[in-house]
């Protein structure tokens, strides 16, 4: 097969372009392995983040022919072009190539307090949680903070301060968490013009997220909690 | 992760990172964790998990090492479980376990097939709560030694190029294995074994490095990436080209469920006689365990099926085949994680205890980082809490022999690529040091390894400028690596016996009298060189190893 990789090229010393760079190969090649090739046989001044190479560890989100796409998960046979547009996260600052600036995504993370907080002290073994507790957790569980989703929302584009979805998802699989006591603290912080009151309901987390994750329905769930909370009935 | 939770509760401390933490190996881990906690079966003891272990690592384990392991297990997932990891539970809400290789009851702790996933997490989680820095992108490239104390590393900043002075009272690699330094490894692309090569330049000596693990079953035709053992604990079937379960040849009692080595070796075996498929794979078939309980107990194989290899276990049999998978040797230390050099401390996959000795057990992997990354962070910072702090100038040597070296290598102008040379050492080392080995093949694999070091001399570097320079970072691994090779290839050169997961078609048999001891590395100018431990003895004395 033989392809040809558009990828988007920036440093702080070189205009924003894309740069070409052909590509064949027989059966199957992941879009992060067509990377490496060029790295490695073509351009060794590209520039991008890695590491599993198996979808867990959230290093190689990008934006790959129009969609948000783990470059590892994606094979270059399955986008069905010859031309593969390889660009970085969008609304997310450059630092080289296809390597964003993580730091505002992480900080906002930081900020829902994103750890249990026992309900009590925990007994000398486990905690019991039946297994339908523990299912309530499932699927928010999932995210590999690979930014996908923060990238994709128009309002985390245009309000500096919105917690995003990934963050917010995070705080709401500790409320979801039959473990978890610190709803009303988290609450204090999501409910919020710049928290979980600010999403628009888009559902681009939801496209955008490469495991499959609702964010979208755990930042509606937050919003009914927020209003109870407003309303004082919580 | 767990060495930094502790250690920070003692002193200041800090996480100097090659990836954004929960981008490290461990988060692909996912079978699941091993601990007696006895919910699965009340005759689970702590004691039948240390003895499981040694029997799995083939006796070359410190038994004392081992016991400490299995002793601390069930309070360390208490404790995990405490800070937040989302396990799978059993109906009456405790955490739910599953069977596993090498074991005699279901022990592995899990969460769904996602355990290291959750777990990384969740001691990242802990970390934010600790407000633990974070020092992100910047790769180690060497130990800073003071009057033969650890004071501090050198590290480049990858974004921006820069090399700079850390320096400290102590410090604790927790690096991972050095799995890539084979082709057809299951391990993340970042475990170059390039750490464990900066501990061993720097004097610090290598242990049992010629024990590499080959895990069963990594996906044929998807890069290798791993299919959990857990597969198998669910009750997942070998099968061959004739549709034979074959374990019942080797292993009639444990079936599937033997240790990885022998099943590795069967499963080679099978395919070497011409009954795998397309003369390469084997099936894992997990049909019959039916939609709901793959969607329960196995929804990130079935992903990964989908995604890697364009199939759905639920209807078709999993093409697999043997991979490198871990590294039981590393940096030698003891039971606080402290090597031969003070101030200098190694756990989890880049250290060795021994816990593991010739075999690992699945679902111990994690059990280990946890278990001596707590005490290696409490050593580590109880001693650092006694020092004064070290001399900002005290790294400046080191700073300008790194920056030399650094220089070196963005100046070469020869005629090799370095990351071919990568990948000829990846093809040599699966090829010629994998499941069975001959000296004849070893020996080839020796030559191989002296002349990629010969050319490495002559690499040609395409990219010279400093930010994100990847071509620079993969160059100096790739250097790095070559001598740890070397030492992997020399130690099962010399050790004429089979042990483990070092099985020699030239000695079939395990040789107590003459090989059970651990192999010990030391660089010297003129190669490594090779002294012998003995292996500590508590309850257990050798046997023969049937499953």
């Amino acid at each position: 097969m033989e392809v040809t990789l558009r990828v988007f090229r920036y440093s702080e010393r070189i205009e924003p372009h894309y740069d070409v760079y052909p590509l064949s190969f027989s059966g199957g090649k992941t879009v992060l392995e067509g990377l490496f090739d060029v790295l490695e046989k073509q351009d060794g001044s590209l520039a991008f983040r890695y590491s599993c190479r198996s979808a867990v560890c959230g290093s190689c989100a990008m934006f790959i022919n129009g969609s948000f796409r783990l470059a590892c998960q994606t094979q270059i046979k399955d986008l069905k072009s010859s031309v593969i547009s390889i660009n970085p996260l969008p609304h997310m600052k450059i630092v080289k190539d296809l390597v964003v600036d993580m730091k505002p995504f992480f900080k906002k993370l930081d900020m829902i307090l994103p750890y249990l907080i026992p309900k009590e002290n925990p007994p000398e073994k486990e905690r019991l949680q039946l297994p339908r507790n523990r299912k309530r957790v499932d699927n928010y569980i999932d995210c590999i903070l690979c930014g996908a989703c923060y990238s994709s929302c128009t309002v985390a584009a245009t309000d500096e301060y919105y917690l995003g979805p990934a963050a917010l998802t995070k705080a709401w699989r500790f409320m979801a968490d039959s473990r978890d006591g610190g709803t009303a603290q988290r609450l204090a912080i999501v409910a919020d013009e710049h928290g979980a009151l600010r999403c628009h309901t888009l559902f681009n987390c939801v496209e955008a997220c490469p495991k499959q994750i609702n964010c979208t329905q755990a930042i509606q769930n937050m919003k009914k909690k927020s209003v109870a909370r407003i309303l004082g009935f919580i | 992760m767990r060495a930094a939770v502790e250690a920070a509760q003692y002193a200041d401390t800090a996480i100097l990172t090659l990836v954004h933490p929960v981008r490290s190996h461990t988060v692909a881990a996912q079978g699941g964790i091993n601990a007696a906690l006895a919910n699965a079966d009340p005759s689970d003891s702590t004691e039948r998990h240390a003895f499981d272990t040694v029997k799995g690592s083939d006796y070359l384990a410190d038994q004392d090492a081992v016991e400490i392991m299995a002793g601390d297990a069930p309070l360390r997932i208490y404790e995990l479980e405490h800070w937040g990891v989302p396990f799978s539970r059993m109906e009456d809400g405790r955490i739910a376990q599953r069977p596993f290789g090498g074991a005699g009851f279901p022990r592995t702790c899990y969460a769904a097939d996602k355990t290291g996933h959750y777990l990384l997490h969740t001691l990242y989680e802990e970390s934010r709560r600790l407000d633990v820095k974070t020092y992100q992108e910047y790769m180690v490239v060497s130990l800073i030694i003071d009057r033969n104390k650890c004071k501090g590393v050198i590290a480049l900043h990858i974004p921006t190029g820069e090399l700079e002075i850390f320096s400290s009272c102590a410090v604790i690699f927790a690096t991972g294995g050095a799995g890539r330094i084979y082709g057809r490894s299951t391990n993340a692309v970042i475990s170059t074994g390039f750490t464990i090569g900066i501990a061993y330049h720097a004097g610090v000596p290598l242990k049992d490095m010629e024990f590499v693990q080959f895990h069963p079953t990594s996906l044929y035709g998807g890069d290798n990436i791993l299919i959990t053992e857990g597969a198998r604990g669910e009750g997942g079937y070998l099968v061959n080209s004739r549709g034979e379960r074959f374990m019942s040849k080797y292993a009639p009692t444990a079936m599937e469920l033997a240790p990885r080595d022998i099943v590795s070796r069967s499963i080679q075996t099978e395919i070497n006689e011409g009954r795998g498929f397309d003369n390469a794979y084997m099936h894992l078939d997990i049909r019959h365990l039916g939609r709901e309980k793959i969607l329960e107990r196995l929804p990130g194989i079935r992903d990964i099926c989908i995604h890697f290899a364009g199939i759905d276990p639920i209807d078709t049999p999993i093409p697999i085949q043997p991979g490198q998978h871990y590294t039981m040797g590393g940096i030698d230390t003891d039971h606080d994680g402290l090597s031969p050099l003070e101030g200098f401390y190694a756990t989890g996959e880049c250290g060795c205890i021994s816990v593991h000795g010739a075999n690992r057990l699945g679902g111990n992997s994690l059990l280990d980082c946890v278990v001596f990354g707590k005490r290696a962070g409490e050593h580590a910072a109880k001693y650092a809490s006694n020092l004064e702090k070290p001399d900002e100038g005290i790294g400046r040597v080191a700073l300008e022999k790194a920056k030399k070296e650094m220089m070196s290598l963005l100046e070469s102008h020869g005629t090799e690529n370095p990351s071919a040379l990568r990948r000829e050492l990846q093809e040599t080392m699966i090829e010629k040091v994998g499941i069975f080995r001959t000296r004849e093949q070893m020996e080839e694999a020796l030559a191989k390894v002296k002349e990629l070091k010969r050319r490495f001399r002559d690499i040609d570097l395409s990219y010279t400028g400093k930010p994100y320079n990847l071509d620079l970072a993969h160059a100096w691994e790739v250097g790095g690596v070559l001598d740890v090779a070397e030492v992997i290839v020399r130690g099962a050169l010399m050790r004429e016996e089979s042990r483990g997961s070092h099985s020699r078609r030239d000695f079939t048999q395990r040789d107590d009298e003459k090989w059970l001891k651990h192999t010990v590395a030391t660089a010297t100018p003129d190669g490594p060189q090779f002294t012998y431990k003995d292996v500590v003895i508590t309850k257990w004395q050798p046997e023969a190893r049937r499953y």
